[in-house]
């Protein structure tokens, strides 16, 4: 239970980090909080040659809102954003989902970009981004690029981030006007993995959910507004469709319950806090 | 900073309970065995060594975290606190005595880490409900208490009542 050796640099600029994950390529991993990284260490189910500490870059620790966005650097913790007094007016769907990201002691230490990076298909960060349609904010030492959410998440602990890039930031959207947020998840624990978990955002025209957990990365699908039998059918449908599979966990039977179950309580939540 | 190689025992010094320590890493080495075999520092108690059981919290720069998750290296330069450093003067804390009172340990392997986290949540949220101890309680595994004394010797010092009938 203890790392495989490898050399660590703390840079001391991104572009140093940048740097050296692109002469590092595939054997190069990036750490900031390391409250994913760490575990697969210590099980030695990654080996990487060289690992990059993002965490003590000041320039990665921007956390504001500008132009719509809610940005949040690669350094920021989870508990730093959830300290943010302005956040259940910025973000309410962050707001209610961060307390669900692990325990208090892992959010101290982990960050918001990290568990993006990480591309668990059961955390609740990257869900709130899908159903927000959020931007992922990449770097390289070739080229800057904004991803959206969607396209962002290619299945479980995969992305289309590139070996030789950082996330820089993610980018939630601000809160809109006239619309409702509301986040829930079923786990056998406070903390432990998500089952289920599902957000919904609802505005005048569009019904959104998005659940993780289910298929191999957070998945979202839009409706025009439904009432009674016809959400049923919907959310049977979207709940066939994510395709989950049995585990150690639950059935793949029993996360369509909750898909159904749950679906429609975060619908009609974020209905009603319109 | 130049790349530190992995085959290299590093410097690394860290404010451990308010005295400077150094001591040396390889860049793998995790900060719970650098505490223990390098320091010598054995309060701090490694369970899991994968983040689950929270054995291993202590307060990097005040913010309680494991130490089976950060290297020794990133600790370098950063203020540590440990359990040793509670009760500076041999006096325990009132949560320490409430943890006595209350039999909130009894093989004491969770206890550490449960006081280092307690220590800065507190801090943070003085009063907290049985609920919300609750949830801070969910990063610590303890086999043995079945959590009601710690949440009774908690919720005796901060002053609020609970649920949870004295045996
Ligand atoms: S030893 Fe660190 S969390 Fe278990
Ligand atoms: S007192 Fe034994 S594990 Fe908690």
């Amino acid at each position: 239970m203890k790392p495989a050796a490898f050399d660590y640099l703390r840079p001391a600029s991104v572009a140093e980090a940048l740097a050296a994950l692109a002469r590092g390529g595939e054997d190069a991993r990036v750490v900031a909080g390391g409250q994913s990284l760490m575990p697969m260490l210590n099980m030695r189910l990654v080996q990487p040659r060289l690992l990059v500490d993002l965490s003590r870059l000041e320039e990665l620790r921007r956390l504001d809102s500008r132009d719509g966005w809610l940005e949040v650097g690669a350094a920021v913790t989870q508990s730093e954003l959830m300290a943010r007094s302005t956040l259940a007016e910025e973000v309410p769907l962050l707001a209610a989902a961060l307390p669900w990201v692990g325990h208090f002691q892992t959010r101290n230490r982990g960050t918001v970009c990290g568990s993006v990076a990480h591309a668990d298909p059961s955390a609740e960060i990257p869900l709130c981004l899908v159903a927000l349609r959020g931007q992922v904010l990449l770097r390289s030492a070739r080229a800057r690029r904004a991803v959206p959410a969607e396209s962002f998440f290619l299945g479980p602990l995969t992305t289309v981030k590139a070996a030789d890039e950082i996330i820089e930031a993610v980018r939630f959207p601000l809160r809109g006007s006239g619309t409702g947020y509301a986040f829930r998840e079923v786990a056998m624990r406070h903390g432990d993995f998500a089952i289920t978990a599902c957000a919904a955002v609802a505005d005048a025209h569009v019904l959104r959910l998005a659940v993780g957990g289910v298929a191999d990365r957070p998945t979202a699908r839009d409706w025009p507004f439904l009432f009674g039998a016809a959400m049923d059918e919907a959310l049977n449908a979207f709940a066939w469709d994510l395709g989950g599979d049995d585990d150690q966990h639950a059935t793949a039977a029993y996360r369509r319950t909750l898909v159904r179950g749950v679906g429609r309580a975060v619908i009609e939540e974020a209905l009603s806090c319109r | 900073m130049p790349i530190m190689n992995a085959d290299t025992r590093h410097p690394v010094t860290i404010t451990l309970n308010g005295r400077s320590r150094t001591g040396h890493a390889h860049p793998r080495m995790l900060l719970s065995d650098f505490l223990r075999h390098e320091l010598g520092a054995h309060g701090t108690r490694v369970g899991c060594e994968h983040g689950v059981c929270g054995a291993c919290t202590v307060r990097i720069d005040g913010v309680a975290q494991r130490t089976c998750l950060t290297l020794a290296v990133q600790a370098d330069g950063r203020r540590v606190d440990t359990v040793e450093g509670l009760a500076p003067e041999g006096r325990m804390t009132a949560l320490q005595e409430a943890f006595r009172r209350h039999h909130a340990l009894q093989c004491g392997f969770c206890t550490a880490g449960i006081l280092m986290s307690l220590s800065d949540y507190l801090e943070r949220v003085p009063r907290p409900t049985e609920g919300e101890l609750r949830d801070m309680l969910s990063g610590h595994l303890c086999r043995c208490t079945g959590y009601a004394g710690i949440v009774r010797a908690v919720m005796d010092v901060t002053g609020a009542s609970t649920e949870v009938a004295d045996v």
